[in-house]
């Protein structure tokens, strides 16, 4: 008697692509801003990048109601640690928690995509990358979602990223520059969204800087 | 080495013989491999002076797109054409198929070739391949006895309809058509109405994109209008470029000749029979 498989499955897929690139002073995090389910387009404007801590902007793409209650429990978890030690979260911080609480749910995860953006203690670009489950590696640059086989390949080849074996080991951080690299971002999702279905509308940039946070919207093909 | 592993039938056509191989293979777990659909929304209308044809032009492959200007309006015969969806290669070899059946009737009988002929030899393949070949055709044409509008399922049924849309598309191409629709269309307003209803499609369904393409047929004539619109323009290109650098390295260039010059000398006479 075969196994009798699920006719209804608790995850949805809505589509979208998630970019981060991490500069010496600077980092730029980037989303499009479609949610789809199937064929259909549900909201062409729909934020896929959200402000954890000053320094930390996390972006997610994939089933969004888990992107959502993974956020909260980000939230909370954040204020907690204001409370307790009375500073913000820092970037590295942020990244190992997320990688905690994508864990926690080792067996029936959240299903989401993340790529984590935003500035060390010394003011330097990092940009973490997950998987479903919480591995997580700091990487100089990187794309998730569905168009992040078409972009991953391009920042590649443009970015070059130093082979980990090298020693002493080198930093990924690209030395580029912040117009250079918004430059990229712009090239590299208007390529994806011809390729890629789920990919398109309009692009949302940040780019996170000591003083502050910067954020563009650019349009892209809506078909 | 194993011999041939699928016998083919002696008239052609599908083998079935792997059917129950393949089920099982589902069963546990392997995905089958995904075919060239294209997406699509293909949509006709019936106006004043004859049929109007329209189509997008993206092709799909799974979450790809494969083709960003594919050809989705088949010719049939000089007064008939055929919009396809579906998988690209089924709706492009039947189509094909029935052009050249169509043709050597026209020789035959002498005669312009009508649209129900059409309609008949497809459905007739279609439903002997009981659904297999995943072709949705909108047939649309204008013959000696007026203009004609069909819809034809993979599975061989067909409609016939004043206005009509197929493909992943048609809802959104549909509630264009089923708002604005009236009989009597001229020219310009049955274009108009066309070209909104791809729109629609293009914008609205995920499968669809890129440019519209119409096919105007009346009495005696026809217009092909290939990418009538295209309301898709690339957003954005990079003012400076990008270069990529020549990875190879050369370390050593040696030619090293394979044989050595040979001489040749006349040795006695000729060879003789």
């Amino acid at each position: 008697m075969t196994k009798q498989h699920a006719n209804w499955s608790p995850y949805d897929n809505n589509g979208g692509t998630c970019v981060a690139i991490a500069g010496s002073d600077y980092c730029v995090i980037a989303a499009d801003t479609r949610m789809s389910t199937g064929y259909s387009i549900l909201s062409r404007d729909y934020s896929k990048i959200h402000k954890l801590a000053d320094k930390a902007v996390l972006s997610s793409s994939g089933f969004q109601a888990d992107v959502k209650a993974l956020q909260k429990v980000l939230k909370s978890r954040h204020l907690i640690y204001q409370h307790q030690h009375n500073k913000q979260m820092s970037c590295p911080a942020m990244a190992q928690l997320l990688s905690n609480t994508l864990y926690f749910k080792r067996f029936f995860p959240y299903y989401a995509f993340n790529v984590l953006g935003g500035l060390d203690a010394e003011g330097k670009g990092c940009v973490f990358t997950y998987d479903a489950v919480g591995s997580y590696e700091k990487v100089g640059y990187s794309a998730q979602g569905s168009g992040s086989t078409l972009i991953m390949p391009f920042l590649d080849n443009q970015l070059k990223s130093p082979s980990p074996l090298l020693l002493p080991a080198q930093d990924s951080i690209t030395p580029l520059s912040e117009a250079e690299a918004v430059d990229l971002v712009k090239t590299v999702f208007a390529s994806a969204t011809e390729r890629d279905i789920y990919t398109g509308d309009k692009l949302e940039i940040m780019i996170l800087k000591a003083d502050g946070i910067k954020t563009e919207l650019i349009d892209l093909r809506k078909d | 080495m194993s011999q041939s592993a699928v016998d083919v039938p002696p008239k052609g056509g599908f083998s079935f013989d792997l059917c129950k191989r393949n089920d099982m293979l589902i069963q546990k777990g392997l995905k089958a491999p995904s075919f060239l659909k294209t997406g699509t929304t293909i949509v006709g209308l019936i106006f004043k002076d004859g049929v109007i044809l329209g189509a997008d032009t993206r092709a799909t492959e799974g979450p790809i797109v494969a083709d960003k200007n594919c050809e989705k309006i088949h010719y049939m015969a000089p007064n008939i054409y055929c919009c396809g969806a579906g998988t690209a290669a089924d709706t492009e070899a039947v189509t094909d198929m029935v052009s050249s059946q169509l043709r050597l009737h026209r020789y035959q009988t002498g005669r312009d070739s009508r649209v129900i002929t059409a309609l008949t030899l497809l459905k007739k393949h279609l439903f002997s391949y009981q659904g297999h070949v995943s072709a949705a055709l909108v047939l649309g044409g204008v013959d000696i006895t007026g203009p004609h509008l069909h819809t034809i399922y993979p599975h061989g049924s067909t409609d016939t309809l004043p206005f009509a849309t197929m493909g992943s598309g048609s809802l959104a191409a549909m509630s264009v058509f089923e708002a604005k629709y009236k009989e009597g269309l001229t020219r310009d307003e049955g274009i108009k109405l066309v070209a909104e209803a791809i729109c629609s499609g293009i914008f609205n369904d995920l499968g669809s994109g890129s440019n519209v393409d119409i096919c105007v047929i009346t009495k005696g004539n026809k217009e092909y209008l290939r990418n009538y619109m295209e309301p898709n323009p690339r957003t954005y290109v990079s003012s400076k470029g990008y270069s990529f650098s020549k990875k190879t390295e050369v370390l050593l260039t040696k030619i090293t000749p394979l044989m050595e010059r040979v001489e040749i000398t006349e040795v006695g006479e000729a060879m003789e029979e």
